[in-house]
């Protein structure tokens, strides 16, 4: 048993404990978090299985996942805190729009 | 040679021991903490040293290649976008109203029972 | 100055993801390259901000003692986890900045946040809100060696 069966075991674990959180989360900004934790679990989940099958060209798939994970997340996050994807951060006094 | 591959394996089967334990101890801590910004907290382990320890597992594993370049990548990567997100997902929790629950003593066991609806300014 | 750094990075990035050294590909990452250096100049984002070149080798040194610290809070909130209710205290307060600049401000922030046991809430003018999770993490961000060593790698004494 490599070592990788057992990082994708754990990871796995944890995704659905991550999972249960999500479902049963009082507030959407919980859901949100456990979204969020899930994603990053995935880049480290798809690395871990590019390894066990001896290709890592997996990589490029969890580089990927890592940036559209937080792309996605900052999208959702803006879309419950102004209601619309199309306006700008106007509450920080420093940005430019 | 042979030494010194013992010696990898041991390391890299140490260092992603120690990142699967805190990665399920990431998950633990999600579905147990009190209130959201405890779970932001538990949440901001498996970003930063459980990666780091998985991560970095693998690229001792991979010897010097540009597989290793790119789990420097990822590494670098979740180090810049995690913090950015977190706090952006803290700060629409506080502009809610979201309020923290200040404590100086005992977790109890109930959840919290403040909702927010909807979120808007 | 700024322009060619640019063109030097994306470059790099590119050659160590393709890992397909024919003369077509580089090519190809050559013109591209060129091609976002000169839409980034378009955009007017190759700036101090953009492209923190000043900083140097000292961030280098202050990323080393971020892991460290990293290594120790991570520590801390796996004990948390554990055993909540000895450990689980948590508060929120507010600390003073000590950089001028929008950078150095944001490299505090961010690395109060990317060690865990710690998250910043709000970020003003020159305070910024914290929210801890433990005493220990909360008066390791109250006695301010960290926004001493960010202040001393932007050289703004």
């Amino acid at each position: 048993m490599s070592v990788y069966v057992v990082a994708a075991i754990a990871i796995l674990v944890s995704i659905a404990l991550a999972l249960s959180r999500a479902l049963m989360g009082p507030t959407a900004y919980d859901r949100i978090l456990s979204v969020n934790a899930i994603g990053t679990k995935t880049v480290l989940l798809i690395s871990v299985v590019g390894f066990m099958n001896g290709r890592p060209d997996f990589l490029d798939l969890a580089i990927v996942y890592a940036l559209m994970n937080f792309i996605g997340t900052l999208a959702v996050l803006k879309y419950f805190k102004f209601g619309s994807l199309r306006t700008g951060l106007s509450r920080s006094s420093g940005g430019k729009n | 040679m042979e030494i010194l591959d013992l010696g990898l394996d041991i390391l890299t089967w140490a260092a992603i021991l120690i990142g699967c334990f805190f990665v399920i101890i990431t998950g633990y801590g999600l579905l147990r903490f009190p209130d959201l910004y405890s779970r932001i907290h538990a949440g901001g382990m498996a970003d930063t040293l459980a990666s780091f320890l998985i991560l970095g597992g693998l690229a001792l594993q991979s010897g010097l290649t540009l597989v290793t370049v790119k789990l420097i990548f990822i590494i670098a990567f979740l180090f810049i976008t995690s913090p950015t997100a977190t706090y952006a997902l803290a700060q629409a929790t506080f502009v809610a109203g979201l309020k923290p629950r200040v404590d100086e003593g005992q977790l109890d066991d109930t959840p919290p029972t403040d909702k927010v609806e909807g979120g808007k300014d | 100055m700024r322009l060619i750094s640019l063109i030097c990075v994306t470059m790099a990035v590119w050659l160590l993801f393709s890992g397909i050294y024919t003369p077509l590909l580089i090519g190809f990452g050559v013109f591209s390259c060129i091609l976002v250096a000169l839409i980034a100049r378009r955009m007017d984002v190759i700036d101090h901000e953009g492209l923190p070149v000043q900083l140097g080798a000292n961030i280098v040194i202050y990323w080393a003692w971020l892991l460290w610290e990293i290594v120790k809070s991570n520590i801390d909130v796996a004990k948390c986890v554990l055993f909540p209710g000895k450990y689980l205290e948590q508060s929120m307060f507010t600390v003073k900045v000590s950089q001028k600049s929008d950078l150095g401000k944001v490299i505090y922030a961010n690395s109060i946040t990317l060690t865990p046991g710690t998250v910043t809430v709000d970020l003003h003018d020159d305070e910024v809100m914290v929210h801890a999770l433990t005493r220990g993490t909360a008066d390791g961000v109250k006695s301010g060696d960290m926004d001493r060593r960010v202040t001393k790698i932007m050289r703004e004494e």
